[in-house]
């Protein structure tokens, strides 16, 4: 079937604008007579709730940490972009869209991305009103730097924790909401289920994750502000909690799941140290603004100490196969690079997956003081983990997954195909194509909470009537029976395997088969073997400990058990993708120089899948990318 | 294409450690301490993974895992939070225990871990506290009042370095609580302090200071928190080296406050 985003047609430049004069509006009086669920309190669920907050609706938030302050957006290091052109270096919102799609690999729709670029600046002048201290220069104007896939200089930054103090603000607006009275917030409670009334959303089911009481909380639209997927590849830079399961719940009462298939893995991450280990460290992008990529030109000295060998016995890689952008290629080039020399057998360290990002230059240039300045942080970190002092010698990185840019599918308001369903964020498809460029998640994350969702979910709320739905409506009661009876069902395997062992098993099964390479017979085969770990996993998985109160391990099951059913969406989707675009590269289509071959004719569309019941194939729904401002072109940055 | 040899497997270098560990079923029961073998530990394996293998063991057992909070696993989140050796997040510099690795300690050591131990955050199960008195001390008054929408250009409010590299020292807090942890008296003045210099110290912040200070210092001490007695543990153990030089500043913020006649929020008589 073929579905509409509903984007606006005519002029993309003015798209937003003359969408945003149209939307229905909602008169203050009536506003507090709505209810809002807000799942996650990450950037976008954050920034949203206290909106949505301010302009007076009842708002209801939850996060399965103890605190809405420690969303893993508080992790992303490097920056958030903006087309404020602040260093006059030819920057501009068609320059910052252009920049989004091409890097997205022309997989997506192109009037959300124009609005992303619109809003950007908005962004910027929040976060300065709300006190997020970002870099300055001597003058006391904002400072800017490089990000990889853009020739101008838009990321704004806060040393290296620019997630951390964006989020801060977001925080805080949100607690100066919760003293308002508007919010109330719901910690350490996990979103378990989606309640649907008459085909629209009107609740979740949670489980208190320190009691354990399972219960439905009713209102007028959701928002899932979840997050993204990649854990489902066990060895991920995402915090350990990050789950697919809010989504996944949704998917299963009908929301569309657009592009599972893309995946970011990002190329600089602290190589792993042992099986053991599932997070993985990422050292920010930024770094590669001033740290140069390379690897032993000769297999037999990738064990010398880099020191000793000659700078004419290196290969930089990314200089070498891409002198337009070096070493600031986007993450998809520049990770496939780094593992095509590592299975080269030229890769570094434990278990010679890694390669150098060396500073040597950049220190002898700028002196130590200024990187310290830049990146002190992240080299402590890196000193932290690996007990390796990078100012002496090179970091050792390698790909590790990071982001997700599918999601469930929504259309141009935010609102996915169950109506009163709204996705934010990472976890929804909406603007980063088959890959995302470096700082625009945290751009992205902003911009759906603060200036696009107050708007579009009025023209919803305006259309519908405060709802009658209650915690007593039996499709909550329902709802609650299925998720008390799934937990019994995790507990009474009572099995001889640990939920630790069953995640790495999928995961790496996954990692190598459907990570940075993906080819038709891996996926085939990955879906065979799924099924198979996913029964051993309900006959013989090992859960201690009860249903009431604290039990981490069962909220680890349930998540891995989710984990197990999408993985298999996941391949479903890459396999049918027969074309490689960004982040989702299969071996059978490259040009001769490796670089991923699109097939436009075939697979210009989002593919949106639909739930079919258990054991039943999903049903692959097809939007249509059209482009009217750019032209459809080869991704290159040579 | 070059012949392929066998890439080094990860290094093994295995240690054994003794871990007496704080269990406790829920906040009204008394805990105790129970003893546990941490088997084939590498150096590489940061604190949290070591747990996280004798977690591992203690599920295969059929016995209840050892509790604890943790999420980003890379110091940031301020998620993680235990008391290692009697020092909160174990005593290494600027290094929350997620970030901790076990190359800091020998093969055969004993090592002791318990929860955060302060009044205002009450023992859940294990190594979980409830640490959401910090978040009351923030919806307090840790913000800016603006609204989405209708705020200046970033560049309309200039900055001076100076001013925004001493916001973004105070603005660091990561939230974790080891400063209240460490403080004899339990008190969060590092983590108030810090907020409130972050704010004290921008053009956008000063319009609300006096308000601000003075309403999350009330939090503070509603909270149960004590006070500030020149102990400096809490920046000794802080994750982020927070400097106590925060705490004297917003004992000047609430100082200048009490001289403010439109504060509204307090009387001198409420202090």
């Amino acid at each position: 079937m073929i579905i509409d985003g509903k984007a606006p047609t005519g002029p993309i430049e003015t798209s937003w604008d003359r969408c945003r004069s149209s939307l229905k509006l909602v008169n203050p009086a009536n506003k507090r007579k709505y209810r809002i669920l807000v799942v996650g309190t990450g950037l976008a669920g954050a920034s949203a709730a206290a909106s949505l907050g301010e302009l007076g609706y009842n708002v209801e938030v939850f996060c399965y940490q103890d605190s809405p302050r420690r969303a893993h957006c508080i992790a992303a290091q490097g920056g958030i972009n903006a087309a404020k052109n602040y260093p006059n270096d030819g920057d501009s919102v068609f320059r910052l869209f252009y920049d989004t799609i091409k890097g997205g690999d022309f997989r997506a729709r192109e009037a959300d991305v124009w609005r992303l670029a619109q809003v950007s600046n908005s962004i910027i002048d929040q976060c300065v009103a709300q006190g997020v201290p970002f870099a300055r220069d001597y003058a006391g104007y904002l400072d800017n730097r490089s990000f990889g896939g853009a020739q101008v200089s838009r990321t704004f930054y806060a040393r290296g924790q620019t997630g951390q103090q964006l989020l801060m603000g977001a925080y805080s607006a949100l607690m100066r909401q919760v003293r308002a009275g508007t919010v109330k917030v719901f910690p350490r409670t996990e979103m378990l289920d989606l309640i649907v009334v008459n085909g629209e959303a009107k609740g979740i089911t949670l489980r208190d994750l320190l009691t354990g009481e399972v219960r439905a909380h009713t209102g007028d639209a959701v928002l899932l502000c979840t997050g993204g997927y990649v854990n489902v590849f066990h060895l991920s830079t995402n915090a350990m909690g990050c789950n697919v399961t809010a989504i996944w719940k949704a998917y299963k009462k009908g929301a569309y799941f657009a592009n599972p298939c893309y995946t970011q893995i990002h190329p600089t991450c602290v190589p792993q140290t042992g099986e053991y280990q599932s997070k993985l460290t990422l050292m920010s992008e930024s770094l590669r603004n001033d740290g140069r990529c390379w690897v032993p030109l000769k297999q037999e000295d990738k064990d010398k100490a880099p020191e000793k060998i000659h700078e004419t016995e290196r290969d930089y890689f990314l200089e070498r196969k891409y002198p337009g952008y070096g070493n600031l290629a986007p993450r998809d080039i520049a990770s496939r690079a780094a593992k095509e020399v590592c299975d080269d057998n030229r890769g570094v360290g434990p278990a010679g997956r890694g390669v150098y990002l060396d500073f040597k230059d950049a220190i002898q240039r700028l002196g130590e003081n200024v990187l310290r300045d830049r990146f002190g942080n992240l080299f402590e970190m890196y000193e932290r983990i690996t007990d390796e002092n990078p100012y002496k010698t090179p970091m050792r990185i390698y790909p590790a997954p990071h982001y997700s840019m599918g999601g469930l599918w929504v259309d141009y308001n935010l609102m996915s195909n169950i109506p009163g369903l709204f996705v934010l964020g990472e976890a929804n498809f909406s603007v980063h194509g088959a890959n995302r460029l470096g700082a625009s998640a945290l751009m992205q994350g902003l911009a759906d909470g603060y200036f696009i969702i107050p708007y579009t979910i009025a023209d919803y709320l305006a259309h519908t009537k405060p709802t009658s739905v209650t915690p007593e409506h039996q499709e909550c009661v329902k709802s609650v029976m299925e998720v008390k009876a799934s937990l019994r069902r995790l507990l009474s395997v009572n099995g001889r395997r640990t939920v630790t062992e069953f995640r790495r098993e999928l995961g790496m099964l996954m990692w190598h088969s459907a990570g940075m390479l993906r080819s038709n017979k891996s996926l085939s085969e990955t879906l065979a073997t799924i099924p198979k770990i996913r029964e051993e996993f309900w006959q013989n998985v090992k859960i201690s400990g009860s249903e009431t109160g604290l039990n981490q391990q069962l909220e680890n099951a349930g998540r891995v058990a989710d984990f197990m059913e999408f993985a298999e969406l996941l391949c479903v989707d890459a396999l049918h993708r027969d074309e490689s675009c960004g982040g989702h590269f299969r071996v059978e289509h490259q040009y001769e120089d490796g670089e991923a071959r699109r097939n436009d004719a075939q697979f210009c569309y989002s593919a949106a899948w639909e739930h079919k019941g258990p054991g039943t194939e999903p049903e692959l729904h097809q939007e249509p990318l059209r482009f009217t401002s750019v032209h459809l072109a080869v991704r290159s940055y040579k | 294409m070059r012949p392929r040899k066998q890439a080094a497997p990860f290094e093994r270098r295995n240690m054994t450690l003794k871990l007496i560990v704080w269990r406790q079923k829920n906040p009204d029961e008394k805990g105790q301490f129970e003893t546990y073998t941490a088997r084939n530990i590498t150096p590489d394996h940061s604190f949290l993974e070591m747990l996280d293998v004798v977690n591992e063991e203690l599920i295969r057992e059929g016995k209840n895992p050892i509790a604890f909070d943790h999420d980003c696993r890379e110091g940031i989140c301020g998620m993680c939070s235990m008391v290692v050796n009697g020092i909160a997040h174990g005593g290494h510099e600027r290094t929350t225990v997620c970030q901790l690795h076990m190359r800091k300690f020998k093969n055969g050591d004993t090592i002791y871990i318990e929860p955060w131990r302060a009044r205002a955050f009450p023992i859940l199960f294990d190594l979980v506290t409830d640490r959401s008195a910090l978040d009351k001390i923030i919806e307090a008054g840790g913000y800016i009042s603006c609204h989405t929408g209708g705020v200046p250009d970033g560049n309309d409010i200039l900055i001076s370095k100076t001013a925004g590299d001493y916001a973004m020292d105070a603005a660091q807090c990561i939230g974790c609580g080891a400063c209240v942890a460490a403080c004899p008296n339990g008190a969060a003045m590092l983590f108030t302090g810090a907020k409130v210099s972050h704010f004290a110290a921008l053009p956008q912040g000063q319009v609300e200071a006096p308000e601000r200070v003075a309403a999350m210092v009330k939090a503070m001490q509603e909270c149960g928190f004590g006070n500030c007695s020149n102990h400096y543990e809490c920046e000794a153990v802080c994750p982020k080296g927070i400097h106590t030089k925060f705490i004297s500043r917003m004992n000047r913020e609430f100082l200048k406050a009490l001289f403010k006649e439109n504060t509204g929020t307090f009387t001198p008589s409420e202090k």
